[in-house]
Order: C-alpha cells, then sequence, then structure tokens
C-alpha cells in the first residue's frame, strides 16, 4: 500500500479545530506529519482540490442483517453502501438472526467484517436475551466480545426496572446504552404517525406520546444511574424538548436523528407508497423544524441512516402489512449537506455530527485526523450534483423513497485504513 | 342531467371526486334505478366483461350488491374471498391480481382490511379498480348511496345538517361520507365517544361535539355507524351496554329529533346498540331504500367506469 | 361552414300533420297503437304526433320516452360520453303497436339500440319507425315507414333538429 498525499482540499477536523486548505498525508494505514510521509517511497498523490476533507463518516446505526437475512443485506454488501455513501465506519444493530446476544454471534460478525467488510463495521449486542425485555443478556461478555454499545433497537425494553438494572450494569463495563424508544402500548398496531394524515388516509395512528414518554423514562433512569443512555433515531418534537432541558441539567443523555426524518413528513404517506414507512414513522412539519432546530443547536449530537434493507417483495405490499424501514447508507450524506445548504448549520458543526459526536459516544478512537489516527478520511465534492437511482446501489434491497431525487453534494472517495475503498468515477 | 362527463377508470375514494363528477354520478344512478322497476332487469352496457369481486375482508352484503350490480349490466362476475385458497397459501395481493388480469378480468371490486390496498391495484393492474372498502380509508359507493337516498327524499344536499353518529375514528363510511358532504355544502356533525371521535376531524371542515343530544336536535339526517368489533378493543369504551345507553339511538332521543329527521345506517345494524328496534323499523328511517339505492348507484359506477375499457 | 334551413316551423308542422295521416291510414284498427319517443328529441315529436293522431281518431294513445344510452353499441368510441337518462314507458307493451319516432334517422344504430331496449319491456305485436328527417347513410338494415322529408347529405354535414319543447323553437338545419 502506497503513502499518499492528499493535496490541496479544504480539510475540516473539527477534533482539532481544523478549517483550511491543506495536505494530508497518510502512510501504513496511519495519519503522518508530511514528513514522515514518503520516506522514499514513492507516494500517491489525490488531488483534492476543490474538495472537502474529512475525518471518515460514521454512521452509529445501521442494519446489516447478517447473520439471517443475507437475502435482504450482508455484512459485504451493506458496508460497500457504507464506503459508497462516504462512511469509513457502522455500527451495527443486534435485530440479526441469531440475535446478537451471545459471545458466537458477535464473533461471526467481527470475522465476517474482517473478511470482506470493506469498512469498519463495529457490533452492538443485545440489552436484553432475544430482544425479548425479559431477561438481561450477557452484558458482560458480550464487551469483552467486542461490542461498542448495547442496544434492543427494533425492540425496546418496556419494563422500566429491567431498563433500569441494565444500565446499571452497563456502566460497570463503560457500554453506552442505545435505545429505540417505543412504548408497546400507545403504538399498539400503529403505522403511521397519529394525526391528520393517519385520519386522511385511515391509518392506524401511532401518536408522538409513544416515543415522549419512553425518552422521559431514559432522562430519568440516566440522571439516576449517572449512565450514558443514547436515544435512537429521535422524531418528535416533544422528545427534542425533554433531551434539550435534561442536557442543560447535566444529565449523560444524547440523541441521533435520520435523514429521512429531518427531510420527509407524513403527508408524503398520500399515495400509500411503503418506501415512507418506517419506525418511528413520519411526522408532521413541527416535528421536523423541531429536529433540525436540535440538530443546530446541539441537542441532537449524531446523524444516522438507521439503513435497514428489505427485500422488494417484502416491501411491495398493502401498506399496513409492509415492514418498517428504509435503506439510507447512500443517500444519508447529501441529505445531510442540504442543512448547510440551507444554512441551518455551518460545515464544520454538521461533520462533527458524523465525526467527534459519534466516537465521543461510542468510546471509539475514530472520527479525527490527528498525526497517528487511524487513516480513515472521505472526500466530498459539496457542489456535484446527481441523481440517486436505486437500480445501481450496492445494497441487495430497493427500499428507497428518495429514488429519482436530484441530490447536491456527494461523497467521492472513500479511504480505510489508508487504503481507498471506493472512489466515484 | 348535468353537462359533466366521467373519465376515471377506477373509483378509489370520495376525496379524489369533484362535486360536478359525484353529481353525475348521482345523476346515472337515477337511469339505473328505473331499471330495477322493469319486467327485465338487465341491460346490454357491461356485456362480455369480467368482473372479479376480490373480497379479502369478508361481506355479504356488498358483494351481493356488486354482483347483482353488475349481472344486471350484463357482465359475467367470479367472485373471490378470503380463505379461498390460493390468499391464504401466502401468494401476494399483487400476485393474485396479475392472475386476474392474466385472466383478462376488466373490473375488479375490492375490499380489503389494509388501506391504500385500491391504490395499490390501481398502480399494477390496467383493469378498472372499484374500491368496496379499504380498512378505515374509504366506501366510496357507500357515501354515493347515502348521498343519493339523501338528494332523492330531501330534494338536496346542501346546506342540511347531517350528523354521523358512533365510531368515526375507524370508520371508512364516515370518511367517504365526510367527503362527500363537505364537498357538495352540508353541514356536518359528527359525534360519538370522545375516543372514537377525536378532534382532528375538525380540519376535515365538520363540527365534532360529544354532546349527543345537541347532535342530533337539529338535524335533518342522522346516520348512524355501526360500533365495529372487529376493528376496535375494548379500551375505547367500556361495554355495548354503557355505548347503546350514552350514544345509541333509542327511542326518548328519536323523540326528540326534528319530526322530519331522516334516519340512516349503512348496515348491518345492531338493534339495541346503535339504534332501538322501534326506530329502526319506523317510517323515518330510510335503512332498505339504502339497500336499493346501493344497487343504483353502483350499476352506475360500474357502467362509468368500465366505458372505454 | 354554412347552415341552411331545411325546414321551418310551418313546414314542420305541415310534415308532422302529413305523417299523423299516413300512420292513420297505415293502421286502420288502431285500437292497440303506442307512440314511444327516442330521447331527446324524438320524445316531443312523439307526443305531437299521438296527439295530431289523436285528433283525427278522437281518442287517446299510450306515450313513453326511451333514453338508448345503455343499449348503445358505440358506448366506447364516443368522444364525451353522454349523461345516462331514464326510459318512461309505463303502459303494457305487450301486443302492442309501438310507433318509434325519432327526429333524424342516419346510420341506424339509435334505431337498432331502441328495439333492443324496447324488447326489454314486452313484446310488441309490430314496431313502426317515423322521422321527422331521413338524412341516409344507412349502416344497418332499418327503413323508415313515415318520412318527414328525405334529405340527401355528406356524412361531413350534420342535420340538427330543433324543437320548441327543448329549444325554444321549431327548425331543421344542415350545416
Amino acid at each position: 500500500m502506497k503513502p499518499l498525499r492528499i493535496k490541496g482540499g479544504r480539510v475540516i477536523d473539527p477534533a482539532n479545530r481544523v478549517d483550511e486548505v491543506c495536505d494530508i498525508f497518510v502512510r501504513d494505514g496511519k495519519i503522518v506529519p508530511s514528513a514522515q510521509a514518503s520516506r522514499g517511497d514513492e507516494v500517491e498523490v489525490i488531488d483534492a482540490r476543490g474538495k472537502i476533507v474529512v475525518p471518515g463518516l460514521i454512521d452509529m446505526h445501521v442494519h446489516l442483517r447478517e447473520p439471517g437475512r443475507s437475502d435482504q443485506e450482508t455484512i459485504e454488501t451493506g458496508a460497500s453502501c457504507a464506503a459508497r455513501g462516504g462512511f469509513t465506519s457502522v455500527v451495527c444493530m443486534p435485530n440479526t438472526s441469531p440475535t446478537a446476544d451471545n459471545t458466537s454471534t458477535i464473533a461471526f460478525i467481527k470475522q465476517r467484517a474482517a473478511a470482506v467488510g470493506c469498512v469498519n463495521v463495529f457490533p452492538t449486542g443485545a440489552i436484553t436475551k432475544g430482544l425479548k425485555g425479559e431477561e438481561l443478556a450477557p452484558i458482560g461478555s458480550l464487551k469483552r466480545a467486542g461490542v461498542v454499545a448495547i442496544t434492543d433497537d427494533g425492540s425496546c425494553v418496556q419494563n422500566n426496572d429491567l431498563m433500569r438494572r441494565a444500565v446499571e450494569y452497563a456502566k460497570m463495563f463503560e457500554l453506552p446504552v442505545l435505545d429505540h424508544c417505543q412504548d408497546y402500548n400507545l403504538t399498539a398496531n400503529g403505522v403511521a404517525h397519529e394525526g391528520y394524515w393517519s385520519a386522511v388516509l385511515g391509518l392506524r395512528g401511532w401518536p408522538a406520546v409513544g416515543e415522549d414518554v419512553i425518552v422521559a423514562r431514559n432522562v430519568l433512569l440516566a440522571e439516576l444511574t449517572d449512565w450514558r443512555i443514547h436515544c435512537q433515531h429521535v422524531s418528535s418534537a416533544r422528545s427534542v424538548e425533554l433531551i434539550r432541558e435534561a442536557k442543560r441539567r447535566g444529565v449523560r443523555i444524547s440523541a441521533e436523528v435520520t435523514p429521512h426524518h429531518f427531510t420527509l413528513t407524513d403527508e408524503y404517506l398520500k399515495d400509500y407508497d411503503s418506501n415512507f414507512k418506517m419506525n418511528p414513522p413520519l411526522r408532521t412539519t413541527r416535528d421536523r423544524d423541531a429536529l433540525l432546530a436540535g440538530l443546530a443547536d446541539g441537542t441532537i449530537d449524531c446523524i444516522v441512516s438507521d439503513h435497514a434493507p428489505h427485500c422488494t417483495h417484502e416491501k411491495e405490499v398493502e401498506f399496513d402489512m409492509a415492514p418498517f424501514g428504509i435503506i439510507g447508507l447512500e443517500t444519508e450524506l447529501a441529505l445531510a449537506l442540504e442543512l448547510t445548504q440551507k444554512k441551518l448549520m455551518t460545515l464544520p458543526k454538521l461533520v462533527e455530527k458524523f465525526t467527534v459526536n459519534p466516537a465521543r459516544l461510542l468510546g471509539l478512537n475514530k472520527g479525527t485526523l490527528s498525526d497517528g489516527a487511524d487513516a480513515d478520511i472521505t472526500l466530498i465534492d459539496l457542489d456535484r450534483q446527481w441523481k440517486y437511482d436505486v437500480g445501481k446501489s450496492a445494497s441487495k434491497s430497493r427500499n428507497s423513497p428518495f429514488n429519482g431525487w436530484d441530490l447536491h453534494g456527494k461523497a467521492m472517495m472513500t479511504i480505510v485504513d489508508g487504503k481507498i475503498v471506493w472512489r466515484d468515477e | 342531467m348535468s353537462a359533466t362527463t366521467w373519465t376515471r377508470k377506477d373509483l378509489l375514494g370520495i376525496q379524489d371526486l369533484t362535486p360536478e363528477e359525484i353529481i353525475f354520478a348521482l345523476d346515472t344512478a337515477a337511469a339505473f334505478k328505473q331499471v330495477g322497476k322493469r319486467t327485465i332487469k338487465k341491460v346490454p352496457p357491461l356485456r362480455g366483461k369480467t368482473l372479479v369481486n376480490l373480497f379479502i375482508e369478508p361481506s355479504t352484503r356488498t358483494r351481493t350488491s356488486f354482483e347483482l350490480a353488475a349481472k344486471r349490466l350484463s357482465a359475467d362476475v367470479i367472485n373471490i374471498s378470503a380463505g379461498a385458497s390460493s390468499i391464504t397459501k401466502g401468494e401476494t395481493l399483487k400476485d393474485t391480481a396479475l392472475n386476474l388480469e392474466a385472466l383478462h378480468a376488466d373490473i375488479i371490486v375490492i375490499r380489503h382490511s389494509a388501506a391504500g390496498a385500491p391504490h395499490f391495484l390501481a398502480k399494477h393492474l390496467k383493469a378498472s379498480v372499484i374500491n368496496a372498502g379499504d380498512g378505515a380509508h374509504e366506501h366510496p359507493t357507500q357515501a354515493l348511496l347515502d348521498a343519493f337516498t339523501i338528494r332523492e327524499k330531501k330534494g338536496r344536499i346542501a346546506g342540511l345538517n347531517v350528523t354521523i353518529l358512533g365510531d368515526i375514528l375507524y370508520s371508512r363510511v364516515a370518511r367517504s361520507n365526510i367527503w362527500l358532504l363537505t364537498k357538495l355544502g352540508a353541514r356536518v356533525t359528527l359525534a360519538g365517544p370522545a375516543t372514537l371521535v377525536p378532534r382532528v376531524f375538525e380540519q376535515f371542515g365538520c363540527r365534532v361535539t360529544y354532546d349527543i343530544e345537541e347532535a342530533i336536535r337539529d338535524a335533518d339526517v342522522i346516520n348512524l355507524l355501526r360500533i365495529q368489533h372487529e376493528r376496535q378493543c375494548k379500551t375505547m369504551f367500556p361495554s355495548i351496554a354503557e355505548y347503546a345507553a350514552m350514544f345509541g339511538l333509542n327511542k326518548e332521543r328519536f323523540a326528540r329529533t326534528k319530526p322530519d329527521a331522516m334516519i340512516m345506517h349503512p348496515g348491518p345494524i345492531n338493534r339495541g346498540v346503535e339504534i332501538d328496534s322501534e326506530v329502526a323499523d319506523c317510517s323515518r328511517s330510510v335503512i332498505l331504500e339504502q339497500v336499493t339505492n346501493g344497487l343504483a348507484v353502483r350499476m352506475a359506477v360500474l357502467f362509468l367506469c368500465a366505458r372505454g375499457l | 361552414m354554412k347552415t341552411v334551413i331545411l325546414l321551418d316551423a310551418a313546414a314542420i308542422d305541415r310534415a308532422v300533420m302529413r305523417m299523423a295521416h299516413e300512420i292513420v291510414e297505415h293502421n286502420p284498427q288502431p285500437d292497440m297503437l303506442a307512440f314511444v319517443g327516442i330521447r331527446t328529441h324524438g320524445a316531443p315529436l312523439a307526443r305531437r304526433l299521438a296527439a295530431k293522431v289523436g285528433e283525427i281518431c278522437s281518442r287517446t294513445f299510450p306515450i313513453g320516452e326511451l333514453d338508448v344510452s345503455m343499449h348503445r353499441d358505440d358506448l366506447d368510441l364516443r368522444d364525451t360520453p353522454r349523461a345516462v337518462g331514464a326510459s318512461h314507458i309505463v303502459f303494457d307493451v305487450d301486443d302492442k303497436t309501438i310507433v318509434l319516432v325519432d327526429d333524424v334517422l342516419f346510420k341506424g344504430r339509435t334505431i337498432r339500440a331502441a328495439m333492443d331496449e324496447l324488447n326489454d319491456f314486452g313484446r310488441p305485436q309490430c314496431i313502426q319507425l317515423a322521422v321527422l328527417v331521413d338524412r341516409g347513410h344507412r349502416e344497418l338494415p332499418i327503413r323508415a315507414d313515415f318520412v318527414g322529408k328525405n334529405v340527401p347529405t355528406a356524412l361531413s354535414e350534420q342535420v340538427k333538429v330543433l324543437l320548441t319543447e327543448v329549444d325554444g323553437k321549431d327548425e331543421v338545419l344542415l350545416q
């Protein structure tokens, strides 16, 4: 592997407060000062003029479906999607089959990732066995097996006492707890946000309070246990308010949001297209605006895709019966860049949401371009106009609501451990 | 007779229709109502056309009405219901429909428990798709026959006070009626238990009240909805007995309605729950005429949509 | 496009009078006579004919109306689908001599549809056809028994019949 010189790009490295045009040097898979780069070897020069150079982007919420549903996605294809989207690290969820609630499954995932994954794959382990919300999973062993966090994502622990004990236990192993905030009773049988559009369309409603109630529970438990609870894919205005207020008090609560939640609303359900059906559901413009405000003021720490592949034949059914979720790794960055285009935040602030913030929340040694750091680097062309064609996706699945959308801004090159794993033609 | 025309091949909901289209359909239904009074109750417009009643959610009454309507138009009719083999074998709705199209079905009448199922079919098929009820979303022919009945008895729809009483939240009949009545200028009041009549419906141009007496006092038309056991759990209201006592149109409440107030119900009625037996059978109740009109309306809808196939 | 007046009000009246006499001549026993007009303009014409024949025979005859929209064979082909109306035949059609009345006889398809529909109401003893204008270009083997005026026309031309009951005046135009 040749040493690299990434030349002339605008380097944005929030961890080191860098935002200037300069070169980045890579040797033996690490970022190095310029002097150490060549050492007599031929250096490959990558022309980054006119591009943005950032630490490799991190997506801390994806579903790779392997083991169990390789028809929907595999670690290999999911990692390819990530690379195309400009992501050098992904954190995968445990609702596989078998569930990632045991060390063997974690070992399998890590092994597959090392063998065929072109980006870094960090597994999470389950909070409860089988994600059933009844008994704790072997959290200590899962930590030893290499999980970076625990979560029941896909499901949500309903028993508050069990959740409390899980958080206390996880704290011992310094494992953050990620929570898919959903009260099963309030959201029973729901398929769309409970509001005007669900009333018009005759779809069972899923009230925002079904998420807010669990966010509130998590705030209180995080306070009680003095440990880190991270609310996944927040979607409602009230969730943002609760988290903002809790952070002000110093509670160790954090939050993430998906591009579809800050871009789309429940009005998009008009044609009963199941590519707009996800959990949590798309909500109103008021909720969307609250999510944007939460991103802007730092209440929401990260942006994630919640990449959730489903086979076409599974999604192409009556709305009520379709599974929840969409793929998103390849459109994530462009949709996020709209926030800077709309002047809702600066580019460096946006980059934080994909780098320092997730790295900090999960204790990953990633997300910076410091000397000695792993050479995970993403090159972005802010001006590139392109049309998303889901037919050409690296995913095995095609469930995206953004097919045919004109997007502005794209990852042009993804480098992992100093190796170029993807470049745009 | 109105000067408008009908160019749709599908009838998916009332929400998409213009007031002119609705009136055109009602005028056409008036012509078809007359066919039922002849000795030979058959006319040939759909001769040689094949209609499939795809009733994934069961219903004898609506299905029979569509079947009879189609036969009186000289169409060939096939009935497919849930529990019929291929659907329970796991064949998707899309495949079922494509198979029917491969057999050159011209019109598919679909009733389904999932909202949006007819839209889904219309996207994939060239055949005419008629919505016979999709989940809680719409039941357009019911609203049309209700409107036909009101117009026939009261001479108009605009300006009338129409009260719809009962489970609005889970009712496709309610939604279709709300769209149609508001489009044609009626004043619509919705009433029932607060759990089943959420205030969000005020955004549809209706008045929402939980005071039953007030709701029926000035009503020209009272449309009673069934309590739907199959779509609710017991958390929406405590019991049938309580519903009947608090919200049912019993004799005493009926006595306080306007002397010419018309009583309607989409059927089947739960005697003693939404409506007392005597009220259901009294002269101001048009429940059976709704059934007759349903046939004429469905003939009109099939005739209009199947033209140009 | 020039417009020619084929028949004015007086001429229409004379034609109807003559046709009424022809109907009486053709039907020496008028007991079972009945008149059925084809919407829209055939209906008032049928009423006029029935009235005139009634004057001649000093009796009243049953009158009915047919809206043949449901029986047309060209439903799919029309550019602007017309609204459908109801037919009104309140008398018993069986064994009657029906005089079918229409304003213009052209290709013959309307008359075919009318005969089909009439059959659904019962079994007439016989059907005779009276038209105000026969403009030729038959596509089916149909002929009128009583004709107000024969007018040879080109296919591109249009014959328009206006009647007071519907249009406010009596006139037959060739366009």
